[in-house]
């Protein structure tokens, strides 16, 4: 029976949730609702009438002080009801949490308990003159996504004759399946072999399909599979097996491509066998070794986070992810399991790790777009709440503060947002004895799978957007992230962790058991896995789906068999299930069965190791800019004006409406918050934690990201990049020389062919950018411990192609010796010094100025890393030396904007004087000398690298200078004891605005 | 003196554990365990044998059916494996004298069991609740607090103003009646309100007021003044680094104070 339970809030109480969508009603679709009242339906199956009465004599499923609960429906006076509801087989972490509640409440035994679901609906009851069309609309294009929820609609009239909506289940069902197919490869001519790979999604190039045909084709390969009782040709679930391990994703085939690379600027050509091995891993064993007794790299590009020394006894994880293509379709979903999907790297990185922090970086289209959107894509604004939403969700309920991020703009991001998100980890640096950074399954462990069930979910990671959706089928495409059902898992494991439980752990992430199982086999050399005993959510997935299924909130053990009671009853003891599913063996195969029947049998050197090397060819030419003489001329009257403009802009604005919601100082180690200053609303330039909470050593994570570069060069994209990455840290007291990157390349397809004929040449900005990370990388000093790449960011549809501008993510995690010794933006006192470190050239390719004037800029900007690191270095010093009152770094909007933002951090005036900024020729710049060679305009708004602003009292001065002898810097101001800001150049007033003025323009745009 | 032992209480989703029990040792316990809700029901810690008990924040079951909903439901009829329900354990560490401090999340699990904030020292009986903040947000921000100095709450004793964090979407009190309200106010129960930052007095300005609470309250506590439910997060300002102004020199007492004022309380017994 199902029964219908309706919560709504006590009569004559606010309704503060209901008044919030009345609120987005208005604001997002413009229409004038006059009110809207939420009541939360819990339709209930499995329970007598007696029990049901007993949920609401006993508020199992409301609070009885702030709410009234009925089995009818809940009337009022209202024009429209919409109701909203999951489709089958989504994740409902609410009714997840009241199914158990009502088990505990009611006494229930295991049987029972069992048989009892939850499914949950809201009901927004509408106050309103809306038409049928505008009700579909809130509807639509706010309350539901319908890939994952479907809604329901009654007007005033049909309440009035039929109230309330039908009880509905959003149940899958189905029986359980032991097929097992072979597929014919041997059969397929070249087309046909194409057409599988596509119409099963397994994105396998004709080359790799012959590999694997070949293969089975191998006789002595064919008498082993006879013994086993397999078919001489593969089974779907091989193939599948085979697909995911040599996927893209897996197997980063682009970034291990042998690339036939012709430079057509410079005339040279050259072949780049791996860009991987030669620049990312390259730079990192270079810098390795350069480092001798100070590298504090322990685990790097291994595991699933790269591992660093933090302490003497204490080490420190980080991985960033993305989860673009799950956001573009499902925001919330896509980017809650996003946050919640990386924490299990470090969660699955040597033993185990604790989470520390979360960071995240999204890159969205302007949420003011207008105009028609193309087929299937989400406004950005929905897209941009959505993601926001989905991490608040993902990052606060798993108690993991998230202390660092920022939001990149632009209109190519319509077609793909870009969703990153990184978490730190901690570990003891020894566990019961043992390197905690290292791990390995032993012959004979347990293959324990523990967490989450196996649903359909996320079946083919990213390739799924040709599936669609419909009532009774379950949602394969989109996932919801459970941080609760993780969060036990995790607790679990921890302490599995410390009492020596399991030899080596890994998540479960892209390609499910069949990649977690698969990888964790390589250290014994094969494994033995039964998926009939794998838990299921519902029954009538296929051995290979249950293989390859991507449910979260899953990771893969590897337990002793002596260990394996006590594991098996703390897990049940905490209420986390966990399932012996096999066993690793030393037989040189991944051997799956569903109960006796043989799956699949891969050859575990063929499955890990047989996927050919891509060829590909880049062809690199310099993009012709029509420089349209960068119409820089501003009357110095309008000067003011312009300066207001610049601080409104997107890339530039305060983002505290986001930040604000998002927990930053969970687990107490808070030091440098993402907001600073007087008001705590000024920006900060990286998060400062102090992870061990009786110590005072500290972690600085930070991040640095140009596409606005890569139209220009994608070298100079990926060196502001990192220049950026490291400066931000080293604002806030980061130590240079003790610095690790994490590098997230997003690019949009570089593999030349029909649909991409320019493929050529987003190839060679692939290696042009990873030729910068090798050169920006060693001279920095600051090897990539981890990374990621996403590689096919494009957008087809409605006759429109839309590809993302190159994108790198570049993190920095640090260690900072003594989180006393750090620093803020926002300026301090009256009477402090001023400075500009690093020299201004005129650089405004890409630049915010070039975006608000209109214009297209000359040249992106150029990074001389050498003087950079001194002035890093020295920095460094100061704010160690405690000479140093503010210091914050010049990026978007260049010197203007961060005075202004010093000002607004700190509510102060101060005075700047542009006759003293130091001014450099440059390699890039054709212009001489002198501080009268540049126009004021270009000054206040190039985007030089490498540039910081900083304050210091006047008594310091001379042991501040002397830090910097000999390098780029000059005293251009000073802090007043007003609340004006005045900029001048050879005594003319240009800037003279009120701090208040100047705040209200920087927070205005994003003020929701 | 008393010998402090304090249990901190996770699981299900509280994850302020690590530091509230740093906030346990700092402040002169004795002895500080932190254990899962599982570890009760397995019978393997005994309540009883410990005086001081932190419900620290986070989010239990993810928030669902409201903040600390279904823990609290689970407190009251979960069973221990001889069978003992957990709730009249929780009872006997009460009447035996011990100390009951939650925070946030921990907050919002005492109002629901009912044990806050007891007016006419009706325990177990939910008299108030914390619902949706007035800007139907979560929030992280920084507010100042108000000691009411009459109230009877041995965490308070002594101070008179705090600057600490909250982080939390639901923290306005809402009482089951005016009635209720009345008598919470007039016993003294009310033990911190949301204050102007100037001025020091309640108020019902945002953001000053970060959730709309009505009086301000930020904080209540019992008739007995052993138990204390406070929104905003003591232990998150452990350490002069905490304070979103210390760059700028600006400090106050740390929120850790409020844990030791319970612990010294204990140890004069």
């Amino acid at each position: 029976m199902l029964t219908r339970v309706e919560v709504a809030v006590r009569p004559g109480m606010p309704d503060v949730m209901g008044d919030k969508v009345a609120a987005a009603i208005r604001r997002s679709l413009g229409l004038e609702v006059e009110s809207v009242r939420t009541v939360k339906v819990y339709t209930v199956s499995g329970l007598t009438a007696e029990e049901t009465a007993l949920v609401i004599e006993r508020g199992a499923l409301h609070d009885p002080v702030l709410h009234e609960a009925s089995l009818a429906p809940v009337g009022g006076d209202f024009d429209w009801a919409l109701e909203v509801g999951f489709r089958p087989g989504v994740t409902d972490n609410e009714g997840r949490t009241a199914r158990e509640t009502l088990a505990v409440v009611l006494g229930l035994d295991r049987e029972r308990a069992r048989a009892l679901a939850v499914y949950t609906a809201t009901q927004y009851q509408v106050r309103g003159g809306l038409s049928e069309a505008q009700a579909a609309s809130i509807c639509r294009d706010l309350l539901a996504n319908e890939l994952i929820q479907r809604f329901e609609i009654k007007s005033r009239a049909q309440w009035a004759e039929s109230p309330g909506f039908e009880a509905r289940a959003a149940k899958v069902s189905g029986a359980a399946i032991d097929e097992v197919a072979r597929v014919d490869l041997a059969a397929m001519n070249d087309e046909e072999l194409a057409a599988f790979s596509r119409a099963n999604t397994l994105a396998l190039s004709l080359e790799e399909l012959h590999r694997i045909r070949d293969h089975y084709a191998d006789a002595a390969v064919r008498t082993a599979r006879e013994a086993s009782g397999l078919p001489p040709m593969p089974t779907d679930a091989e193939l599948e097996c085979l697909a995911q391990t040599w996927s893209e994703h897996c197997k980063h085939k682009i970034f291990n491509a042998r690339i036939d690379y012709e430079d057509r600027e410079a005339g040279t050509g050259e072949v780049v066998d791996s860009i991987f091995a030669s620049y990312i891993h390259g730079s990192t064993a270079a810098i390795r070794k350069a480092k001798g007794a100070d590298d504090f790299c322990l685990s790097v590009f291994k595991d699933n986070a790269g591992v660093i020394r933090f302490t003497e006894d204490t080490s420190v994880c980080i991985k960033v992810e993305t989860h673009n293509s799950p956001s573009a379709l499902d925001p919330y979903g896509g980017a809650l399991t996003g946050i919640v999907g990386v924490n299990r790297d470090p969660m699955g990185t040597g033993l185990g790790a604790n989470m520390v922090c979360n960071t995240d970086v999204f890159c969205f289209a302007s949420p003011f777009h207008q105009g028609e959107l193309p087929p299937r894509l989400l406004h950005p604004r929905r897209v941009l709440e959505g993601v926001r939403e989905g991490v608040e969700h993902g990052g606060n309920k798993s108690g993991i503060p998230t202390v660092n991020g920022s939001i990149v703009f632009e209109e190519r991001y319509l077609g793909k947002p870009l969703v990153f998100c990184g978490t730190v980890g901690m570990m003891p640096a020894t566990i019961n004895g043992k390197k905690s950074h290292e791990k390995a399954a032993k012959v004979g462990d347990a293959i324990v799978m523990t967490g989450g069930r196996i649903g359909k979910d996320g079946i083919h990671g990213a390739t799924f957007s040709s599936e669609e959706l419909h009532e009774g089928s379950p949602a394969t495409a989109v996932q919801i992230g459970d941080p609760i059902t993780q969060r036990k898992m995790y607790d679990c494991i921890i302490r599995a962790r410390d009492l020596g439980l399991y030899s080596a752990i890994t998540d479960n992430g892209a390609g499910g058991l069949s990649s977690s199982v698969g990888e964790m086999a390589e250290d014994t050399g094969g494994a033995r896995l039964d998926l009939a005993k794998a838990p299921l959510k519902y029954d009538g997935l296929r051995p290979w789906e249950i293989l390859l299924s991507e449910a979260q909130e899953r990771m893969t053990l590897a337990v002793p068999q002596d260990r394996l009671p006590e594991f098996l009853a703390l897990a049940e003891e905490m209420g986390v299930e966990a399932s012996v599913l096999g066993e690793y063996t030393d037989s040189g195969f991944l051997e799956v069965f569903y109960g006796d029947k043989p799956v699949a049998r891969l050859d575990m050197e063929f499955l890990h190791n047989g996927v050919p090397q891509m060829r590909l060819e880049a062809v690199w030419e310099r993009p012709e800019f029509a420089a349209d003489g960068e119409a820089t001329a501003v009357a110095d009257a309008e000067q003011g004006g312009l300066l207001e403009r610049m601080l409104g802009r997107l890339n530039i604005c305060s983002k505290e409406y986001v930040v604000r919601q998002y927990d930053h100082e969970v687990k107490g180690g808070s030091a440098i918050k993402p907001l600073v200053g007087v008001k705590r609303d000024g920006p900060s330039d990286a998060g400062v934690i102090r992870p061990l909470l009786a110590r005072d050593e500290a972690l600085v994570v930070s991040h640095g990201i140009c596409p606005k570069f890569s139209d220009y060069d994608t070298y100079l994209m990926m060196a502001n990049a990192i220049d950026e990455a490291v400066r931000n840290a080293v604002a806030v007291g980061g130590d240079p020389d003790r610095m690790a990157g994490v590098d997230n390349f997003c690019w949009c397809d570089p593999v030349a062919s029909e649909k991409t004929p320019d493929g050529r040449y987003k190839l060679a900005q692939l290696v042009r950018a990873n030729r910068a990370l090798y050169d920006y990388c060693t001279a920095y000093g600051v090897p990539c411990i981890s990374g990621k790449d996403s590689m096919k960011n494009d957008y087809t549809g409605g006759g429109v192609k839309i590809s993302i501008p190159p994108t790198v993510l570049f993190s920095v995690l640090g260690v900072i010796q003594d989180v006393n010794r750090t620093a803020t933006s926002d300026f301090k006192r009256p009477g402090d010094l001023i400075y500009l470190l690093g020299a201004t050239r005129r650089e405004l390719g890409g630049s915010e100025l070039a975006h608000e004037l209109g214009f297209v800029g000359t040249s992106a900007p150029a990074v001389d890393a050498a003087a950079a690191m001194a002035r890093y270095r020295a920095l460094h010093r100061a704010i160690g030396a405690g000479l140093v009152t503010a210091c914050h770094d010049l990026s978007d909007g260049g010197l203007g904007v961060a005075f202004a933002e010093m000002a607004i951090g700190g509510r102060a005036g101060a005075l700047l004087d542009l006759s003293a900024v130091p001014l450099d020729s440059g390699p890039m710049n054709s212009g001489p000398m002198g501080s009268d060679s540049m126009d004021t305009t270009a000054l206040l708004y190039s985007e030089s690298a490498s540039r910081l602003l900083v304050t210091v009292a006047p008594k310091d001065r001379a042991a501040f200078e002397a830090l910097f002898a000999g390098q780029s810097l000059a005293c251009c101001g000073e802090v007043l004891a007003t609340d004006r800001v005045r900029i001048e150049r050879t005594g003319a007033t240009l800037v003279d605005a009120a701090v208040a003025d100047l705040t209200r323009a920087w927070q205005a745009t994003l003020d929701w | 003196m008393a010998h402090v032992k304090t249990l901190v209480i996770t699981g299900y989703g509280t994850n302020c554990e690590v530091e509230s029990a740093h906030a346990a040792n700092v402040s002169g316990s004795d002895a500080t365990d932190v254990v899962y809700f599982s570890d009760l029901t397995a019978g393997r810690v005994k309540l009883v044998e410990y005086n001081f008990l932190i419900f620290p924040g986070g989010f239990l079951d993810g928030d669902d059916l409201g903040a600390a909903q279904a823990a609290a439901l689970r407190w009251r009829y979960a069973k221990n494996r001889d069978g003992e329900p957990l709730v009249d354990r929780l009872k006997l560490f009460f009447e035996q004298g011990g100390i009951i401090l939650g925070i946030c999340n921990g907050f919002q699990l005492l109002v629901k069991l009912g044990l806050l904030p007891a007016v006419g020292e009706a325990y177990f009986e939910r008299q108030v609740s914390l619902a949706n903040n007035a800007s139907a947000r979560f929030e992280d921000r920084w507010v100042h607090l108000t000691v009411n100095p009459k109230s009877p709450c041995v965490f308070t004793r002594g101070l008179d103003r705090l600057y600490l964090p909250v982080r939390h979407g639901e923290g306005r009190i809402v009482a089951r009646d005016q009635a209720t309200f009345d008598a919470m106010v007039a016993a003294d129960l009310v033990a911190l309100q949301y204050a102007d930052a100037e001025t020091g007095e309640p108020t019902m300005e945002y953001p000053a007021n970060p959730n709309g609470s009505p009086l301000a309250i930020a904080g209540l506590t019992d008739p007995s003044g052993r138990i204390l439910g406070l929104m905003p997060h003591p232990e998150a300002y452990n350490h002069p680094t905490n304070h979103p102004g210390w760059t700028r020199g600006e400090t106050s007492r740390l929120g850790v104070e409020l844990v030791r004022n319970g612990i010294d309380w204990l140890k004069a017994q």
